[in-house]
């Protein structure tokens, strides 16, 4: 088939549906791009076409992203992998984390269960850490659901942590 | 006493033993963590340098940890491609560590109930393997391991997200709940997909018999946990205990009950064919021969098959795979030689009728 505006082969084919309707356009890759802006890379191979899907639709780009200090990775080398490359990547992707870790852990966002006895780099034990960062956030919901009381209950709960 | 991976060859490993809680179909429970060790990278961005004394820090720390009264060490940079084949088939390493490149090595300890996997994708992990349903006591087991290993390394830990791990689909608890089980009845019946709905409802993952990326073999299904955030090591387990496993365990034995009272013999048909071949074959492929002694075992359960125990089942399975036929054998094997010695052996191992 040959292309509706050229005489090279018709590569892609268009169907549009106008006031009701049905419009059908042959084109070469050429005309395709310069007519209806579809970009038509030939040959491009499938993992790439699905990244750039992805990047599009999360409305990031590869330039846009600026690497870690510590192990150098973007974020669109992560998404490229599917996995980060040290432990800071956590807090400095976690904003675009939150909704991936969501999907893959039913919701969740806060770490339950064991929790190193040793302490962190803060100097504050461990399981302190844990309980500060859960009361924090109760705090917040609390706040939010105009729960005053509890909210008191919290912010005193949150002192007593971080002083004892 | 210094261990040698020979020693582990001639028998299988305690898991398969047949010997745990509800061993007919759950063939074995498997509790794995991840963890990473702080001052260094997650392994794709470590360098080369970095990898190898990653993983200097973490065998020596293993080494002096006193795990067990033995421990033995592999260094899978260096080991032979066999050796490497033959501990992904008794489930002591992934087939990802096997085919990797670069420093790294497994511990294996406790009567290979214990296994510690280091530079996988994760700096350490950490597994613990039992025979049939035993998910506490595998439990118990790892917890303590981890403790002894932390009271050396400091993992890498954020009160937010715990336990930090490359892939954030393991972050959190670090833990990944297996069981494995065999469920040739609801095969056989059709009501399999019952287990994939379910699976499904419940965000489990379900697995062929080498774990990611395999199919389900020999009638072996691996079901495990996706979930490792937010929900503490002691829900997940009791989740498995409680509400899954008795679930998939009454379905198989309520397909396995009404194949022997309602279709007894369509039943014996498939068990008798299976112990014909498995007696007569001259030559046998290994994705054959786990389907047959599929079969069989289901046969030796239900009483329809009298002479052989499920124990000596449980060890074909293991001991007909390449790399075990091989090191029994002490010499590579390949095509139609391979087949003809795994026929011999099974021959040999189930008397002939």
């Amino acid at each position: 088939m040959k292309c509706d505006n050229c005489n090279k082969n018709a590569t892609v084919h268009l169907t549009e549906i106008k006031g009701g309707k049905k419009i059908e356009k042959h084109l070469c890759e050429q005309c395709a791009a310069q007519n209806e802006g579809l970009p038509v890379k030939s040959h491009m191979p499938i993992n790439e076409l699905l990244t750039n899907f992805v990047m599009q639709h999360s409305g990031l780009q590869k330039e846009t992203g600026t690497g870690c200090d510590q192990c150098g990775i973007t974020w669109a080398e992560f998404r490229q992998s599917g996995l980060l490359g040290c432990a800071n990547d956590y807090q400095l992707f976690e904003k675009d984390l939150t909704p991936l870790l969501l999907r893959a852990h039913e919701g969740m966002t806060h770490h339950v269960g064991k929790v190193p006895t040793r302490r962190g780099g803060s100097g504050v034990p461990m399981k302190r850490q844990v309980d500060l960062t859960r009361l924090r956030k109760d705090l917040a919901k609390a706040v939010e659901a105009e729960d005053y009381e509890r909210a008191a209950k919290l912010r005193d709960q949150i002192r007593q942590a971080e002083t004892g | 006493m210094k261990m040698k991976l020979s020693d582990l060859t001639n028998h299988a490993g305690e898991w398969l033993r047949g010997s745990g809680p509800m061993s007919e179909i759950v063939i074995s429970s498997r509790i794995r963590l991840a963890r990473n060790v702080t001052g260094f990278p997650f392994l794709t961005r470590c360098t080369r340098h970095q990898r190898q004394a990653l993983e200097q820090k973490v065998r020596e720390t293993i080494l002096a940890a006193d795990l067990s009264s033995q421990v033995l060490y592999v260094d899978l940079e260096n080991a032979p491609d066999m050796d490497r084949q033959l501990l992904v088939e008794r489930h002591l390493i992934s087939k990802p560590h096997a085919g990797a490149e670069g420093a790294r090595g497994v511990a294996i300890a406790e009567n290979e109930t214990l296994s510690v996997m280091v530079n996988e994708e994760d700096h350490l992990r950490i597994q613990c393997l039992r025979s049939g349903l035993q998910l506490e006591e595998a439990w118990e087991q790892i917890n303590k391991v981890d403790d002894k290993l932390e009271a050396a390394l400091d993992w890498s830990f954020h009160p937010r997200f715990g336990y930090l791990t490359a892939c954030p689909t393991n972050v959190g608890t670090g833990i990944r709940v297996s069981v494995m089980l065999h469920l040739p009845a609801l095969k056989l019946t059709g009501e399999i997909e019952k287990l994939f709905r379910a699976a499904k409802d419940m965000k489990l993952a379900v697995r062929g018999l080498y774990g990611e990326g395999t199919e389900a073999t020999g009638d072996f299904y691996q079901i495990s946990n996706q979930t490792t955030l937010g929900k503490s090591e002691d829900d997940i387990i009791s989740d498995f205990k409680h509400a899954i496993v008795p679930k998939i365990i009454e379905w198989e034995q309520h397909a396995r009950r009404t194949l022997r009272d309602d279709r007894t013999v369509q039943l014996d048909d498939k068990v008798g064919r299976a112990l014909g071949i498995l007696r007569s074959a001259r030559l046998i492929a290994s994705e054959e021969t786990l389907l047959l002694l599929s079969h069989l075992r289901m046969g030796v359960h239900l009483n329809r098959v009298k002479d052989i125990d499920l124990r000596t089942i449980n060890e074909l399975f293991l001991l007909t795979q390449p790399a075990h036929l091989q090191r029994i054998q002490g010499r590579k094997l390949e095509g139609d030689v391979r087949r003809a010695v795994r026929a011999d052996y099974i021959r040999q191992r189930l008397g002939v009728a």
